[in-house]
């Protein structure tokens, strides 16, 4: 029994790892940035959930709230940070990522305390059913739920529509997607967009199930959805998705067998680091 | 030398080794470290520990330094399957795995670190000159070697990798010995601030840690000695002169970060040979 709900709560936790690490995946498939201020975005998201929450009573107007201002945020810093620095070597942009993430969570800081916020009242949290004997609580559910309508509506976008096309060919080949009359830029907002909305919704999630959101509380989830990336073969989204769920899993397993030798945040990149020796492209990227 | 003077003279004399090790892998050879502070805390923590099993001074330093350059080895082989952003994010996740191993270490004290280092048995004065000497042999040594043919070769190695390994430059001991070279002066860095802090705790070497040498080496303008140097001086006294900047210390590096980025990647030194090229063009033109 045990094992079985470590897998499961190990891909519960997949799901918000998969959220995170798309937006991280989408920037890096067009742009070659590793995008590590993504956290700044979901600690954003996260902070207008918890403040629109509690000043109106409705997790509905937070999340929407957090929907506009992180795809908005994700707007802002590609037009601000990113696209003056495009150019230059992948070390520059990198830099300028860890730069823009410092500043956003000292911003958060300034801005909302250092001490964190929690929610006023937190329906989500103390609500739970347990099929089959596992015990969810409905932000679990809502986590579940909400990855996978927003990651299949992606992909029914991308799939489907003319702006989806668009982004594949702009993405597979910018040059001849820019001669077919595809504007770039467009795309690159649209991906800002996209990605960062994510980011934002998963961090409100985040902080419902902590029921507590801080400065702080994008770091290590970025950090390790970076892992996932790279993991997965990096611009890879496919691979994006199936890593998100094995470090789930394994993070999962990880905290009962390896608890005496190794912290939780340890083991995803201790499995990352073992799978780069062997496969040094990634889980599904080509070389 | 007040006690004031030697203690910042020393935290400046630490952070030049650090950020001067992150440069030759970085600055030096072309390699991306995101994890330095690990190599720092593991030096800290092996001179820590033998220094309570009562090892003298000289013996605990050497061992941090052998002990860290060893493990900057392994962690260099990363280096020869990986390059660029997935070394960037490995070497991140290596100080992750780092203060995940310690943190669950009781014999390494656990989360609260190892505390009642004796001291060094030198004046705290004495002991900041120490750290200053072992600071200006970094310096010394990163300026030769940046003219040596070593340094020559991690040029051509950071410059265009396929190229150097057409021309028969064995890359993969040059990156090695980089990562070597680097790593065990963070080690030596760890082992000297034992002696100070006289207790060490596993965030002093955390993610943060990491990013704040890799501020000094960016934007004192990777690669170059002086730069560096200049950069480790000015954002370890930042804090110090001002109240303000103390209480908005990590905002400012982050804000430094972002500005030199964007207006002159090559840091410092890259606006000092700008400004240098801008004066003696009057001259060129006819």
């Amino acid at each position: 029994m045990l094992f079985v709900e470590l897998i499961v709560k190990g891909l519960v936790y997949g799901c918000m790892y998969a959220m995170m690490a798309v937006g991280l995946t989408l920037v890096y498939g067009l742009l070659r940035i590793l995008h590590i201020a993504h956290a700044g975005v979901f600690a954003l998201g996260a902070y207008m959930v918890v403040t629109v929450a509690n000043a109106t009573g409705s997790l509905a107007a937070g999340f929407l709230v957090a929907l506009v201002v992180s795809a908005l945020a994700g707007m802002a810093i590609y037009r601000l940070a990113y696209q003056p620095i495009l150019g230059h070597p992948p070390f520059v942009p990198m830099v300028v990522s860890i730069g823009l993430f410092i500043v956003m969570q000292e911003a958060f800081r300034m801005i909302f305390g250092a001490y964190g916020i929690a929610f006023d009242t937190n329906p989500w949290y103390v609500a739970t059913i347990s099929p089959g004997g596992i015990t969810f609580n409905y932000v679990e559910i809502a986590m579940v739920i909400a990855s996978v309508v927003l990651l299949l509506g992606f992909g029914l976008f991308a799939g489907l529509t003319r702006a989806g096309i668009a982004w594949r060919a702009t993405v597979t080949d910018p040059q001849m997607a820019t001669s077919f009359g595809v504007d770039p830029v467009r795309v690159r907002y649209l991906n800002f967009m996209f990605g960062s909305a994510l980011a934002g919704i998963a961090g409100g999630l985040v902080g419902l199930l902590n029921n507590y959101v801080e400065p702080t509380m994008g770091g290590l989830v970025s950090y390790k959805a970076l892992a996932i990336i790279v993991l997965g073969g990096l611009g890879s989204v496919r691979g994006t998705l199936i890593a998100s769920l094995i470090l789930g899993v394994v993070e999962s397993f990880g905290t009962i067998y390896l608890a005496d030798v190794f912290d939780r945040d340890a083991i995803g990149f201790l499995f990352l680091i073992v799978v780069l020796m062997v496969r040094p492209q990634g889980l599904l990227g080509r070389k | 030398m007040s006690a004031y003077i030697a203690s910042l003279v020393s935290v400046i004399g630490i952070n030049m080794i650090l950020a001067l090790g992150l440069n030759i892998i970085s600055g030096f050879c072309g390699q991306v470290s995101l994890g330095h502070a690990a190599f720092y805390g593991i030096g800290a923590y092996t001179a820590a520990y033998l220094c309570k099993l009562g090892v003298p001074l000289p013996l605990t330093l050497l061992a941090g330094t052998i002990m860290a350059g060893a493990i900057g080895i392994v962690v260099g082989l990363t280096s020869l399957r990986v390059r660029d952003d997935f070394l960037a994010v490995t070497t991140m996740g290596i100080g992750f795995v780092f203060l995940g191993f310690v943190r669950k270490q009781k014999w390494l004290g656990g989360e609260l670190g190892i505390s009642g280092i004796p001291g060094s048995g030198l004046d705290p004065v004495v002991y900041a000159g120490l750290i200053l000497l072992f600071a200006a042999a970094v310096i010394v040594f990163s300026l030769w070697l940046k003219r040596s043919w070593m340094g020559f070769t991690f040029d051509a190695v950071a410059d265009d990798e396929d190229a150097a390994r057409t021309v028969g430059v064995n890359v993969s001991t040059y990156k090695l010995t980089a990562f070597g070279i680097g790593t065990a002066l963070a080690g030596l860095a760890g082992g000297l601030y034992i002696y100070f802090a006289r207790i060490i705790l596993p965030d002093t070497f955390d993610f943060v840690q990491s990013i704040a040498i890799l501020t000094m080496v960016v934007i004192g303008g990777t690669g170059s000695v002086w730069g560096v140097v200049a950069a480790t001086i000015g954002l370890t006294l930042l804090p110090e002169v001002s109240r303000a900047a103390a209480d908005y210390r990590l905002l400012i590096f982050g804000a430094m970060l972002m500005l030199v980025m964007r207006f002159s990647p090559g840091g410092l030194a890259g606006l000092a040979t700008m400004l240098k090229r801008r004066k003696a063009a009057p001259k060129e033109v006819p």
